[in-house]
């Protein structure tokens, strides 16, 4: 919202404050009440030398058929030869002119030869001053403005704009207007907040009253009032200047007075043509029809948007924007003034379902103070009156008010604000904010009663705490003390499965070099196309603004095989791994099954599939030795996703529990990605690996004695039955089996082993070592697995 | 001496000042002192001399002997000692200005200043909680004392999905959850509630190099009796000062969460021009970095802890901005790329 200082200089007296003090006023606003943007800007400082001048003579430009020339009497002792393209020039009218010498924007104005003819100064359009938009023709001034009179010292250029971020005052009904801003800056100066001119209504207490019900409770406060006899349309130039330096365009003069009600009291105006409401009624409808608002789209209006009615015809959305039948229009001479509180809630939820949000819904959205709204038609009619003395008014203040806020009164203690604020406060430090921002305030020793002004009781002061808000920023927190807390100490043990977290983060990046990289945890739609695969289906985000983002990922990897065509070109071999959440559809409860992954995903271009899955392999074998101090186990499983190979792919076990899964990339993905490369993947379950209790370390005393090997050559295309075999066996004397050769030939595949012996306390014999060896061979043997020769 | 000594010893010598390589030595050695040596050969025939010349000459082949002994030795050395000195010349001294080729792994950068915050707040007592990323109504906006249709809710654009659950938009949706889990050791043993919870976090909006529909926060709490707005900037002076290992002076100005009451955003001096004003900090010589605030006594009640007994803070740091502050990283789009040229470059960043 864009505040004017000459506006908020209405209603403090800070004519003793050059530019300096108040731009450190604006400051100090921004520090204790709403955040001001950076930019402020001092309108009117680039215009220099504008002054009224008359035109005395219009004649044509011998080479133009635009341009005139012009003599103005700039109040000077002789006329000055200009040169003007103005479609609007006339002899006897009052213009604004610059002066040679002035100084407009970046131009500074010097005699200049336009089309063959020298000028000596030039006529403005209210454009040229950056007073509107308006560059339709020069200004036409008040015939009473003596010539040569400085423009600046009968309109309100020069000013201090500045802007407050709407965001930061979205707890601030109160401040949606200047007057509102205002209090906060007498509140900072010190000074008084004077009042706000109305006119009196009770003169008009005789008249007839408008015919008006609210019908539905969402509507807590109507008041309204007819007026007639409005001759002026357009409005005073000082009026304009206001809005649009707040940012609004002037239109004519009963939607500026509107617009200007709204932004000085923050309160919402609306104005009827009086025929076209002659029974307002306020109420739902029962089924849906679509209405045309004033902007003139056709709107689709429900059961439970609030409309304000003639009768049973809607006229406007309560709130929001009126509609285009009951507008004012050329021939409007009798006007209805709407001023109305509506509930917060149901107007947002107008907006949100008509998707069409408006100044005025903005300040209804933050729960507007009803006891504004005759206030409101005060100042409006005060306004009116004020530029246009003959309007009539033609019925009385006609008001309906069901619903009232509760008179919020809180009581606390000079303790409570010790307390809170940890420094030590004066009483006055408490009270002089309290009572200049307006609340009531009452003192019994160390206790303080205070009842909360209209304004801030409409849902943001409720609570003893938003006092404490109150006092502070005002006192200022540059000004606190700060001190350390006097709370008790004791130990902190992180959790441990931050701990392992942590852990595998350092195992994966500093002893397995692989990179930690974060993918989003929807599915890439249009990278699964890509590789040909599907999205899974899982839960689904509804209306993501950005494209190709609708279904949760049931798992990192398909995320991560995104990444490895793009990254193809960093390394001919490189590894990626994450931590991060996916979603496994719902539970029973019907919550989304989020669990914490760790995917891990090798692409190589030099390593063949074998040789990178058992890297791969051995990398969780190396995690859970590390952390675990045990061996995972690897069972063949049957894939569960399209990426997965039917064939290579093993679910990972560790003490009983299924953690996750390593696989090979199935081919068909393989070869969208890239055919020469081998890719293998892991995922597992990180809360299921870091609940798997360590083994302690086992440490073991070597023996002292001369050990003995034994080689044994097995006919077997699988490993697991010789060290089950030597497992069965479990004899004291094994130490180690380590796999010497893996060969294929005739006979099929042969893996020879050489199994460790040693005794602790003595030299082995040949004899017992050999009768492990045949007792191994034996298990085998009933096992069906023959030796090699 | 004897003339067949002193042939030999001068045979041997002529023959070792000759010989060049261990080989050569090997063989004469064999062919002086071997079995069939030519030493031994002298002595054949030895049996028709008298004693006296057999002692002489036994005496004489002995010295021969070790002569011949010591000799191959020093030879044997000599020739080490030039080996070695080849070796050595053949040795070419290497390049080390070629660049070096150490392969190394990467965290990612939140990872790096997570965990340097992480150190930071653990020094000083508090525990690291986590948190799930899909989160139900309550968690992040009811509990948080914003009811549905508050115009807070515009504040940030959310994830809902089709459940009725939605992606979380602050990690502050964890709040509830820490405050039930340890408002029994605060009430009943006096413990202090001290407490981050980093977390990754999603707002429903379109991304650009300043915009990220996923990003990382770290939010804290402190609740214990008489935890003030004095301590709440004591605190966040300190850990700034920490986090950034240099003296930090913070702002504080009134921010709106419905969360806290009353709530702030937290500037910071400048980090670049340190508050003379810069075009980081758009010549104001502040940067703003975190919202914080005491905790709002309804958010308190809901998490089982009597506002009238207990006060507390809280406050939101984005990891994110910190990590892209820290590290320069201008697009933040960057971050969620998974594209390693970019990434690798973050092997580790120890703080000391």
């Amino acid at each position: 919202m864009l505040i004017s200082m000459n506006w908020i200089k209405e209603f403090v007296d800070l004519r003793d404050y050059d530019n300096e003090a108040l731009l450190s006023l604006i400051h100090r606003f921004s520090l204790s009440a709403a955040e001001v943007e950076n930019e402020i800007a001092l309108k009117g400082s680039d215009v220099r030398g504008v002054v009224v001048a008359e035109i005395l003579s219009v004649d044509a430009h011998p080479n133009s058929k635009k341009l005139h020339l012009l003599k103005v009497d700039c109040g000077e002792a002789a006329p000055v030869d200009v040169v003007c393209g103005a479609p609007n020039v006339r002899v006897g009218m009052k213009t604004a002119f610059a002066k040679v010498g002035a100084r407009l924007g970046e131009i500074d104005i010097a005699p200049r030869e336009l089309a063959g003819c020298l000028s000596y100064g030039m006529c403005c359009s209210e454009k040229e001053l950056g007073l509107s938009e308006d560059h339709s023709g020069i200004m036409d001034l008040d015939p009473v403005l003596p010539n040569g009179t400085d423009l600046k010292s009968v309109f309100a250029i020069d000013d201090i704009v500045f802007e407050v971020d709407n965001k930061s005052l979205t707890n601030r009904p109160d401040l949606w207007g200047h007057y509102g801003i205002a209090r906060e800056f007498a509140a900072l100066a010190g000074r008084p907040l004077l009042p706000l001119p109305e006119a009196d209504l009770t003169a008009y207490e005789h008249l007839p009253k408008v015919d008006l019900d609210i019908e539905d409770p969402l509507c807590q406060r109507y008041s309204c009032l007819t007026v007639e006899h409005i001759t002026r349309n357009v409005s005073p130039l000082n009026m304009r200047i206001r809005l649009f330096y707040c940012g609004m365009r002037a239109i004519n003069l009963l939607a500026d007075l509107t617009n200007y009600l709204m932004l000085e009291m923050g309160q919402p105006m609306h104005a009827f043509d009086s025929r076209r409401v002659e029974k307002i009624r306020i109420r739902r409808f029962d089924r849906p029809f679509t209405f045309q608002t004033l902007d003139g789209v056709e709107r689709a209006i429900d059961e439970n948007t609030l409309m304000i009615c003639n009768g049973d015809k809607p006229v406007a959305i309560a709130g929001i924007m009126g509609g285009l039948d009951s507008e004012i229009v050329e021939d409007t001479t009798s006007l209805t003034l709407e001023s109305a509180t509506f509930d917060a809630a149901s107007v947002r939820k107008s907006t949100v379902r008509l998707s069409h949000r408006t100044d005025s819904s903005a300040r209804y959205e933050k729960s507007l103070d009803p006891e504004m709204t005759t206030h409101a038609i005060g100042r409006f009619l005060y306004l009116l009156q004020g530029i246009d003395s003959g309007v009539q008014v033609t019925s009385a203040l006609t008001d309906q008010y069901p619903f009232h806020y509760p008179q919020v009164e809180l009581t606390f203690t000079k303790a409570y604000v010790d307390r809170y604020t940890g420094i030590r406060l004066t009483d006055e430090d408490i009270v002089r904010p309290l009572k200049a921002l307006g609340f009531g305030v009452q003192q019994d020793g160390d206790r303080f009663t205070v009842q909360v002004p209209s304004w801030r009781a409409t849902k943001d002061v409720t609570i003893k705490a938003d006092i404490i808000e109150e006092i502070t920023r005002i006192y200022g927190y540059d000004n606190f003390a700060v001190n350390t807390t006097l709370s008790p100490l004791y130990p902190v043990r992180p959790a441990p499965e931050k701990t392992i977290e942590d852990k595998l983060k350092d195992l994966l990046v500093q002893r397995f070099r692989l990179h930690e990289t974060h993918t989003y945890i929807w599915q890439y739609a249009d990278e699964l196309k890509r590789l040909g695969l599907p999205v899974e289906e899982n839960v689904k985000l509804q209306g993501a603004v950005n494209p190709g983002i609708e279904t949760l990922r049931r798992s990192i990897v398909q995320t991560q095989l995104c990444l490895l065509k793009p990254n193809a070109g960093y390394a001919a071999d490189f590894g990626l791994f994450e931590i991060g959440r996916v979603v496994k559809g719902l539970k029973a409860d019907g919550l989304c099954d989020e669990h914490k992954h760790l995917a891990i995903t090798l692409m190589s271009r030099t390593a063949d599939h074998r040789t990178l899955y058992f890297r791969l392999r051995d990398l969780l074998c190396a995690l859970t030795q590390d952390i675990k101090h045990a061996d995972p186990e690897f069972v063949p499983t049957a894939p569960a996703h399209a990426w997965e190979h039917p064939k290579n792919l093993c679910a990972i076990r560790l003490g009983g529990v299924e953690l996750g899964t390593l696989g090979l990339l199935h081919p068909s993905v393989l070869a969208k990605v890239d055919k020469k490369a081998s890719v293998v993947f892991a995922e597992l379950d990180v809360p299921a690996f870091a609940d798997i209790p360590a083994s302690p370390i086992d440490y073991r005393v070597p023996s002292k004695y001369p050990g003995m090997e034994q080689d044994l050559t097995v006919i077997s295309d699988r490993y697991a039955p010789i060290a089950e075999a030597v497992a069965q066996v479990n004899s004291p004397l094994v130490t180690g089996v380590q796999v010497v050769s893996i060969f294929n030939d005739l006979s099929g595949q042969s893996i020879s082993v050489r199994i460790s012996f040693a005794h602790p306390d003595r030299t082995l014999t040949g004899e017992e070592v050999q009768q492990v060896m045949d007792e191994i061979v034996a298990v085998l043997g009933e096992k069906g697995i023959r030796m090699k020769g | 001496m004897n003339e067949r000594i002193s042939a030999l010893r001068e045979q041997f010598e002529k023959r070792l000042a000759a010989i060049q390589s261990l080989q050569e030595l090997e063989e004469i050695r064999v062919s002086f002192l071997g079995k069939k040596g030519l030493v031994t050969e002298a002595l054949k025939g030895m049996g028709a001399l008298s004693d006296e010349m057999k002692r002489t000459l036994g005496k004489e082949t002995n010295e021969l002997k070790s002569m011949i002994t010591v000799a191959l030795g020093e030879k044997l050395e000599a020739i080490r000692q030039l080996e070695e000195q080849r070796q050595i010349d053949q040795m070419p001294d290497f390049d080390v200005s070629l660049p070096p080729a150490v392969e190394a792994g990467s965290y990612h950068p939140i990872t790096l200043v997570q965990r340097q915050c992480e150190q930071v707040f653990r020094s000083m007592g508090f525990t690291v909680e986590d948190y799930s990323e899909v989160v139900t109504d309550w968690e992040c906006f009811e509990s948080l004392n914003i009811p549905k249709f508050h115009p807070a809710r515009d504040m940030q654009d959310t994830y809902y999905l089709e459940n009725g659950q939605l992606l979380k938009t602050q990690t502050s949706a964890a709040q509830n959850a820490i405050y039930l889990k340890y408002r029994d050791a605060l009430v009943k043993d006096g413990v202090p509630i001290k407490a981050i919870f980093p977390g990754r976090c999603f707002r429903n909006e379109a991304t650009d190099a300043c915009h990220e529909n996923t990003f990382f926060q770290m939010e804290g709490v402190m609740v214990d009796r008489n935890i003030s707005i004095s301590n709440l900037i004591y605190f966040m002076k300190t850990m700034l000062s920490e986090v950034f290992r240099k003296d930090i002076r913070v702002r504080l100005r009134p921010g709106f969460f419905p969360f806290v009451e009353p709530g702030f955003e937290l500037d910071i001096s400048c980090l670049i021009c340190g508050g003379s004003g810069c075009a980081s900090c758009k010549h104001s010589g502040w940067l703003e970095l975190c919202p914080c605030g005491m905790i709002h006594p309804e958010v308190l009640r809901m998490g089982g802890i009597d506002p009238e007994e207990y006060t507390g803070f809280a406050f939101g740091l984005g990891l994110t901005r910190l990590a892209m502050m820290k590290y320069g990283v201008a697009d933040i789009r960057d971050l969620n790329s998974g594209s390693l040229v970019r990434l690798s470059q973050f092997v580790d960043d120890v703080q000391v």
